[in-house]
C-alpha cells in the first residue's frame, strides 16, 4: 500500500476545481463563463460591473454561496467520516456514528415545530448535534467496558435510535399541513436555501475541526492501530480520542446544521481517498477534504440543475451512493481483512 | 298452523315490501360514491381531520364533539366561545396519523365525517372504520368544486337540508362570481403568481397541487409546469421564473423578503407585490383544504385584479365571518384578520 501522495492528491484538486467551475456556469438561471469572469473580476477590482443586475445577484448571492457551502460541507463530512473510520477502526462508520446528526435532526425538527427562525433551526440542530455526542461519549465512558470504542459506538447507535424516535415524535405531534412537509425536506438534506450569511456559522467551526484534525494527523496513525499496539508505543489514547471526537463532531454538526441530513458523502469518500493516495492519515484527510468538497459540488449541482424543482440531496446521495460503496466492498475484501 | 304461517308470510311480505323504500330514504351517497346510512338522530359528530371538523364548524357547530387539534386562543377569538373551545380529540386521517377508534367509540359520535381527498386510500379506511365501529361514516370532497354538494349531502345526513342548501349556494355564488369575471381575461394573460411558504420562502405547490387550488383558479402558478405536490426550488429557478406577485403563508419570509438581496431582482418583489396570507382563525389560500378558502379567493382576486373587484374586502370577510363561522369581528379583529400575523 505504498501509493504516492502527489499523483493522488492532484487528482482530488483537479476533481475540486472542475467541480467549482462546472458548479458557478451550471444552473436553472443562464449564466455564461463570460459573464461569470466579468462579476469576479470587476468585484476584485472594485469597479461596477456591466453584466445585467439580475446574473451579479446570482453569481454573487445566490449560486456563489451555496457552491461555496457544498464544497465546505463535502469537505467537512469527509474529514470527519476519515477520523471517525481510524478512530474506531472500522471502515462502515459515517460521522453521524456518534449521533451527531441524530441530535441534530431532532434540534431542527423542535425548531420548526416551535416557527422559530432560520437562525433558530440551524442553530437548535447545531447544539443537537453536539450535545448528542456529547451525551454518548459520557455515557460510554461511564460504563467500564475491556473494549472502549466498540462501546462508544454501540452507545452511539443506541442514542441515535432514541434520537430517531424522538424525530418522529416531533413529527406525529407536528401540523399536518404546514410544520411536516418542512421537517420532511429538512431530513431530505438540501443547500437550495444557503445565503451568505450561513457561510460564517458554517466555515468556522469546519476550519477549527479541520485545522485540529489535521494537527493530530500522526496520532490519528497511531490511533488507527489496535489498543494495545498503540499503548505499547506510549500513546496515553484517551485525551487524543476526546480530542478527535470532539473536531469530528463540530465540523459534521455545523455541516449538518447547514445542509440537514446528508449521508453517504463521510463514509464512501474516505474509501476513495484511501484509494488514491493509501491510509496515511497526514496524505489522507487533505486528500479527503478536497475529494468530499468535489463530490458534493458534482451532487448539488445535480440536485438544482436536473428539474426545475430541488431534488433533495439525501437521496441523490444514497442512490449514486449505495451502488459505488458495494463496488467499494466487492474490490476490498483483501484490504480489510 | 296453516292461518298463522299465512300470517307470518303475509307480515314477512309486509316488511319485504315496505323495508326497502325506507333502506333507501335512510342513506346517502357521499362525496366518494359510497352509500351511507343516515343515522336516526344526529347529535355528535366526530370530525376525522381538520377540514372535516370546519366544514362541520359551519354548518352545524353545536354538533361537533371536540377538534383535531385544540385551537389557539387567537383562533378562538373568531369561533363560537363554547364550540371553539371544546376539546382536542386526535383525528382519524392525514398523514399516517390514527385515532385509537376505542377513543373514538367512546365518544359516542352518531355520525364520523370526513372532508378531503375521495381516493381510493381514504374510501378504505372509510369503509374499514365504519365496519370496525358501526357507526355511518361520510367522506365528502374538500376541493372548491366539490364544496356545494358537499354542503348538501352533509345536510341531508344531519337532517339540516336547508341550511346546507343555504352554505351551498353561497359557496357556488361566490366561485361563480369570481371565475366568470377573471374568465374575461385569457389564461396566459393574467399574473404570473409564486406561492411562497417556509421561512425561506422556498417551499412551494406544484400544478395541481391542494396547497395552490386557491392560486391557480385565479391566476398562473408559475412552478404549475411540474405537477406535484409540494417541492423545494432554488432561488435561481424563482429568478428565472420571475412571478409578477408573490403569495405567502409566512410572516417571517414576507417580513424579510423585501430587504433581501437575492430576492432583490423579482419582479413582485420590486414592485412590492408581496402578500402574507390572512390565517386566522383557518388559513386563507392554503391549509386546510376546505370552504375556509371562499373568503381566500376574494382576497386573491382583489390583489390580482383590483379593478375587476370592486367589492370592499371588510364587508365581504364580515359578511363570510358571520355567515360561515357564526362570529361578527370587531374592527380590531379585522385589521388582525387582514394583517396576516398571529
Amino acid at each position: 500500500m505504498t501509493r504516492r501522495f502527489l499523483p493522488g492528491f492532484i487528482i482530488a484538486l483537479g476533481l475540486l476545481a472542475l467541480g467549482l467551475l462546472v458548479a458557478f456556469t451550471v444552473g436553472r438561471y443562464p449564466v455564461t463563463l463570460a459573464d461569470l469572469i466579468e462579476v469576479l473580476v470587476s468585484r476584485l477590482a472594485g469597479r461596477p460591473t456591466e453584466v445585467p443586475p439580475a446574473v451579479e445577484n446570482v453569481v454573487l448571492l445566490v449560486r456563489g454561496p451555496r457552491v461555496v457551502a457544498a464544497a465546505l460541507v463535502g469537505a467537512a463530512l469527509a474529514v470527519a467520516g476519515t477520523a471517525f473510520q481510524g478512530l474506531f477502526r472500522n471502515p462502515l462508520v459515517s460521522p453521524d456514528i456518534l449521533g451527531a446528526s441524530s441530535g441534530a435532526a431532532l434540534g431542527a425538527v423542535l425548531g420548526i415545530y416551535f416557527s422559530l427562525g432560520v437562525i433558530g433551526i440551524e442553530g437548535l440542530a447545531f447544539v443537537g448535534g453536539l450535545v448528542a455526542v456529547a451525551a454518548v461519549y459520557v455515557i460510554g465512558s461511564m460504563l467500564h467496558a475491556r473494549d472502549p470504542i466498540l462501546v462508544l459506538v454501540l452507545t452511539g447507535v443506541v442514542v441515535g435510535a432514541l434520537l430517531g424516535a424522538g424525530v418522529g415524535l416531533v413529527k406525529y405531534l407536528a401540523d399536518p399541513y404546514n410544520q411536516l412537509p418542512a421537517m420532511t425536506f429538512w431530513l431530505l438534506g438540501s443547500l437550495a436555501a444557503t445565503t451568505v450569511s450561513d457561510l460564517l456559522p458554517l466555515t468556522g467551526p469546519v476550519a477549527l475541526g479541520t485545522i485540529v484534525l489535521i494537527a493530530l494527523r500522526w496520532r490519528l496513525n497511531v490511533m488507527s492501530l489496535p489498543e494495545d499496539e498503540a499503548r505499547a508505543l506510549g500513546l496515553a489514547t484517551g485525551p487524543f480520542r476526546i480530542a478527535i471526537v470532539a473536531a469530528a463532531t463540530l465540523v459534521t454538526a455545523a455541516s449538518v446544521a447547514t445542509s440537514g441530513i446528508i449521508g453517504w458523502v463521510g463514509l464512501v469518500v474516505p474509501h476513495l481517498a484511501r484509494a488514491l493516495v493509501g491510509p496515511d492519515f497526514p496524505r489522507l484527510i487533505p486528500t479527503a477534504a478536497l475529494l468530499g468538497g468535489g463530490y458534493l459540488l458534482f451532487i448539488d449541482t445535480l440536485a438544482r440543475t436536473a428539474a426545475p424543482v430541488e431534488i433533495p440531496l439525501g437521496i441523490l446521495t444514497a442512490v449514486i451512493g449505495t451502488p459505488f460503496f458495494i463496488w467499494l466492498l466487492a474490490g476490498m475484501q483483501r484490504t480489510w481483512s | 298452523m296453516i292461518s298463522y304461517n299465512r300470517r307470518a308470510l303475509i307480515a314477512g311480505l309486509a316488511a319485504t315490501l315496505l323495508a326497502p323504500p325506507r333502506a333507501r330514504a335512510a342513506s346517502v351517497i357521499d362525496g366518494a360514491g359510497r352509500d351511507v346510512p343516515v343515522p336516526a338522530r344526529v347529535e355528535r359528530v366526530f370530525p376525522a381531520g381538520p377540514p372535516a371538523a370546519i366544514f362541520l364548524y359551519t354548518l352545524a357547530p353545536e354538533l361537533l364533539i371536540g377538534w383535531p387539534r385544540a385551537n389557539r386562543p387567537e383562533e378562538r377569538e373568531f369561533l363560537l366561545p363554547d364550540v371553539g373551545g371544546r376539546p382536542e380529540v386526535g383525528r382519524i386521517t392525514g398523514r399516517g396519523n390514527t385515532a385509537n377508534l376505542e377513543v373514538v367509540l367512546a365518544l359516542k359520535p352518531d355520525l364520523i365525517l370526513d372532508v378531503g381527498s375521495v381516493n381510493p386510500t381514504y374510501v378504505s379506511l372509510a369503509d374499514r372504520v365504519q365496519q370496525q365501529t358501526g357507526i355511518p361514516y361520510a367522506l365528502l370532497d374538500g376541493r372548491f368544486e366539490g364544496i356545494p354538494l358537499s354542503y348538501r349531502t352533509l345536510g341531508a345526513l344531519i337532517g339540516r337540508r336547508e341550511q346546507g342548501e343555504g352554505l351551498a349556494r353561497n359557496a357556488e355564488d361566490t366561485m361563480k362570481t369570481i371565475t366568470q369575471r377573471v374568465g374575461s381575461i385569457p389564461p396566459d394573460r393574467r399574473p404570473r403568481v409564486y406561492y411562497a411558504r417556509g421561512p425561506r420562502g422556498l417551499e412551494t405547490g406544484l400544478g395541481g397541487s391542494i396547497n395552490v387550488e386557491t392560486i391557480e383558479l385565479v391566476a398562473q402558478n408559475v412552478a404549475g409546469g411540474t405537477r406535484g405536490g409540494l417541492a423545494n426550488v432554488s432561488i435561481e429557478q424563482v429568478l428565472l421564473w420571475n412571478p409578477d406577485v408573490i403569495i405567502t403563508i409566512d410572516q417571517d419570509f414576507a417580513a424579510n423578503v423585501l430587504s433581501d438581496p437575492a430576492w432583490a431582482p423579482v419582479a413582485a418583489v420590486r414592485a412590492h407585490r408581496v402578500h402574507l396570507s390572512p390565517k386566522l382563525p383557518f388559513g386563507w389560500v392554503d391549509f386546510p383544504p376546505t370552504v375556509n378558502r371562499l373568503i381566500g379567493l376574494w382576497w386573491l382576486a382583489k390583489i390580482l385584479y383590483p379593478d375587476l373587484f370592486p367589492e370592499d374586502l371588510r364587508a365581504l370577510t364580515h359578511e363570510f365571518y358571520t355567515r360561515f363561522y357564526h362570529v361578527t369581528p370587531s374592527d380590531a379583529q379585522m385589521e388582525r384578520v387582514l394583517a396576516g400575523r398571529d
